[in-house]
């Protein structure tokens, strides 16, 4: 594609004259692709050689041959993986708590939202900036005294939170929902006034108007704040490494981390399958729905 | 007819005893439902985001067993009401100690090395694909968002494995060159940049992407301005993109400034801190001691030193997102 349209811009070079600022163009497309194609191949590879890896066994790797290339291709390493109870226990994990906090998020943040772009209370907008700030405070300043927090909390109840896994569902939350918050204050604030106001003339109540007529007109945004409660759950690191430690309560980047990599065994076939499953549910959210990831993405800083 | 209707209601409503429907007004009043409705992310955000981080600053003042108040030790050289009063011993312990400023020092030398070349990246990577046709910006778009996508903690793993000490498959390569193998993650300057590559990997996607979306917002006429004006390619970025896209740049680079110095994962798989706490950053250094190391009240006062820089990256961020709210 690249030199058909670069020999279409070819024949100008006959008429400088005119052609100047076109053929500039040609040849700035054609080395954009270059260096596109040069780009895009860095960022692949990680996830390239993770493929190449796992497809690999532990002989195969550790004879030194090329390690770019897969000399005896073989699905040894997803098999075993698939057929080891543990790493179905991450991966159930990891499935139950992404979900239960994409609907714990969804059911705080849509209501939240919609109470503060179109009802307004005492201290709302207030309560609007408090929530963007508290999606900047990150989660390493936090996990100490969290942790401190849910042991006092297990002393004064007797409900033991850490080292289960549904604290996450506790935790999880405070990354998600601000952002989601936010996003979907954005999206609401973007819903002409009219047509709740319509809602409210025939009769819905407040609820009944953010059913009916704000959810649907708002879903591409709740889709994206879908994706992203689902994508920073399923890949938070930090909350489950602190707070987890049993081998049936941990999710999956935990699980892969701290249970393929022993020191003394040799088995980076299986870690780079288990990290390349591990992707897998966000990269397949994103191949199919990257447009709302996009939106999602950009949403954050360039709404407000 | 309308009024026909209307007045006896009010009259109705008067009639009602006081007490209670002056309750009842109050919760059909449209201010108490919307508290209701943000009631679930007040709780939320008070627990377990307001709370702790204050809960934090109280956990500095502890000693190690959190069973008394940490003092300060030997400190003749402060006036007595200091020594007396004021619970520093965790802060005094931290600053007279060298890996403490080491680590300070490899905080911001990642994140300022990492965000700006984040930034360029994404900049420039940005421009390529703002160049060629839009019919296939998206599949190009698509791929070069990947490493973003990826949970940073499997996507480091490749990185280690690629790393490997004795299987890099970087070291293959420049094996092929009879370029002597390097200790990516052995030695603690290469491990430092090692840290800082992962981390431009992860995060120039997402300056990429953020880059776009300003380019697609600039006008082409300005361009097409420029260029019969003469300027060159250079000229155009200089007088037309920067100034259209200053604010996407400086609220993109000041989010990615917050994540890139309180991040975790990257060095906690990628080395662990490690060779000798060389690449320990705030947030793992706090992690080995707070939680590894079993000293809570020292880990959390590693990790409010992150504090400041977070707030100050906060505030800008804050007051251009207030002021473009008050331009709409």
């Amino acid at each position: 594609m690249t030199s058909v349209t670069v020999d279409k811009a070819g024949p100008t070079r006959a008429t400088p004259k005119y052609g100047s600022i076109k053929r500039d163009r040609a040849w700035a497309l054609r080395w954009s692709f270059v260096f596109l194609t040069l780009f895009a191949f860095a960022f692949l590879i990680p996830p390239i050689y993770m493929f190449i890896t796992s497809l690999k066994t532990s002989a195969e790797i550790s004879a030194a041959k090329n390690p770019w290339w897969v000399f005896n291709p073989t699905l040894g390493n997803y098999i075993d993986l698939l057929a080891a109870p543990q790493y179905l226990i991450f991966f159930k994990n990891s499935a139950i708590v992404s979900v239960s906090v994409v609907v714990i998020t969804m059911l705080i943040a849509i209501p939240a939202a919609f109470a503060l772009s179109r009802m307004r209370f005492w201290g709302s907008a207030t309560l609007a900036t408090g929530v963007f700030l508290t999606y900047l405070i990150p989660e390493t300043l936090l996990f100490l005294p969290l942790f401190k927090m849910f042991a006092v909390f297990n002393e004064l109840t007797g409900i033991q939170l850490l080292n289960r896994w549904w604290v996450l569902l506790v935790v999880y939350p405070t990354l998600t929902v601000p952002f989601a918050t936010w996003i979907m204050i954005g999206y609401f604030a973007s819903i002409p006034k009219e047509l709740d106001e319509a809602a409210i003339i025939d009769g819905a109540s407040w609820m009944q108007t953010l059913v009916r007529v704000f959810v649907p007109v708002a879903l591409p945004g709740i889709i994206a704040a879908t994706i992203f409660a689902f994508t920073v759950s399923w890949a938070q690191f930090l909350y489950p490494l602190a707070f987890t430690t049993s081998i049936d309560q941990l999710v999956l980047p935990v699980g892969i981390i701290t249970t393929l990599i022993k020191g003394d065994v040799f088995n980076w076939g299986q870690i780079m399958t288990g990290a390349l499953l591990g992707a897998a549910p966000p990269l397949i959210i994103y191949a199919f729905l990257m447009d709302y990831y996009i939106a999602g993405l950009t949403a954050g800083s360039t709404k407000g | 007819m309308a009024d026909a209707v209307v007045t006896p209601v009010t009259e109705v409503r008067r009639a009602r005893p006081k007490p209670r429907s002056r309750l009842r007004k109050f919760f059909e009043r449209k201010s108490t439902i919307a508290f209701f409705m943000a009631l679930p992310l007040i709780l939320l955000i008070f627990t377990l985001v307001i709370y702790p981080a204050f809960y934090a600053i109280y956990l500095t003042t502890l000693n190690k067993r959190m069973t008394a108040t940490a003092w300060m030790k030997n400190c003749t050289y402060l006036p007595d009401w200091i020594c007396t009063y004021i619970p520093f011993g965790n802060l005094q312990f931290l600053l007279t100690r060298e890996t403490f400023w080491m680590v300070f020092w490899q905080s911001c030398l990642f994140a300022i090395t990492a965000v700006i070349f984040k930034a360029l990246i994404g900049f420039i990577v940005s421009h390529l694909v703002h160049n060629i046709p839009a019919k296939g910006q998206r599949k190009w778009r698509g791929m070069l968002l990947v490493p973003w996508v990826i949970p940073a903690a499997m996507s480091t793993l490749a990185w280690q494995w690629l790393f490997d000490p004795s299987y890099s498959a970087f070291n293959w390569i420049l094996a092929q060159f009879e370029i002597e193998r390097i200790a990516w993650t052995g030695v603690a300057h290469w491990a430092r940049f090692s840290v800082i590559l992962v981390n431009i990997w992860i995060g120039a996607p997402f300056f990429m992407i953020m880059y776009l979306a300003a380019l697609k917002s600039v006008p082409d006429q300005l361009y097409e301005a420029a260029e019969i004006d003469g300027a060159n390619w250079w000229q155009r970025i200089w007088f037309v993109t920067l100034p259209m896209m200053r604010n996407i740049i400086a609220i993109t680079a000041l989010f990615s400034t917050i994540v890139t110095f309180a991040n975790f994962d990257i060095v906690r798989v990628l080395t662990a801190g490690g060779p000798l706490d060389k690449t320990h950053l705030f947030a793992t250094w706090s992690f080995r001691l707070g939680i590894e190391g079993g000293d809570i009240p020292l880990g959390a006062t590693v990790s409010l030193f992150m504090v400041p820089i977070l707030a100050v990256a906060a505030a800008f961020i804050l007051r251009d997102i207030t002021r473009r709210g008050n331009e709409a």
